[in-house]
């Protein structure tokens, strides 16, 4: 079960890099604020892996709330901050 | 339990990959955003049932408060994800972003 989980864990990372193309390469911001998010819920599933995987879930499943908040306060943040600059398209 | 457990793991993983994959491939924007917001929050729903039915192998109040807690995290991903994926929205259309239509270039 653990080299399951552990295979689990490299699959999530792999899908993640797929996700930080969207962030890295984005043609606007709000596209790589998408990246981002992704990127941030796959986080979650990874930090309770993770706890699996050294066998201390019971701290690592404070980490994963705490990093969902973030994640959330984070895209929020940002999408409110950008929707008050015109012109998302050219980048300043 | 072990096969429900590897089950409903391996279906989280592959609603993360059609996100993933979607994120990739969708022409523009807003319809980026359909797989970004959905197939998330149903990968994470998946996945988390998963982890907390494991969690629950030795059966005492410290593992089932630790299963609680990691379906908690499903419950605020599920109140915190189409929020986070409605103010992306409003930016967008604040902005001024023109949705992609039928026979232009992807972007």
């Amino acid at each position: 079960m653990t080299t399951f989980f552990l295979l689990s864990s490299l699959y999530l990372a792999f899908l993640m890099i797929l996700s930080l193309y969207r962030g890295v390469f984005g043609p606007t911001v709000a596209d790589r604020m998408i990246g981002v998010n992704a990127i941030g819920s796959k986080t979650t599933v990874l930090l309770i892996l993770i706890g699996f995987n050294y066998h201390r879930v019971e701290m690592f499943v404070d980490i994963a709330l705490a990093y969902a908040m973030l994640n959330f306060i984070a895209v929020l943040a940002a999408s409110r901050y950008f929707q008050k600059r015109k012109g998302l398209y050219d980048e300043a | 339990m072990d096969v429900i457990v590897i089950l409903l793991l391996l279906a989280g993983l592959f609603f993360f990959t059609g996100g993933a994959i979607g994120i990739l491939r969708f022409p523009d924007f807003y319809s980026r955003l359909h797989p970004a917001g959905k197939l998330d929050t149903m990968g994470l729903l998946l996945s988390m049932t998963a982890l907390a039915l494991f969690g629950l192998h030795h059966l005492s109040l410290g593992t089932l408060l630790t299963s609680i807690k990691i379906l908690l995290i499903v419950v605020f991903v599920f109140l915190a994800s189409p929020t986070a994926t409605h103010a992306i929205v409003d930016a967008g259309v604040r902005a001024g972003l023109e949705p992609w239509v039928k026979g232009e270039e992807r972007r």
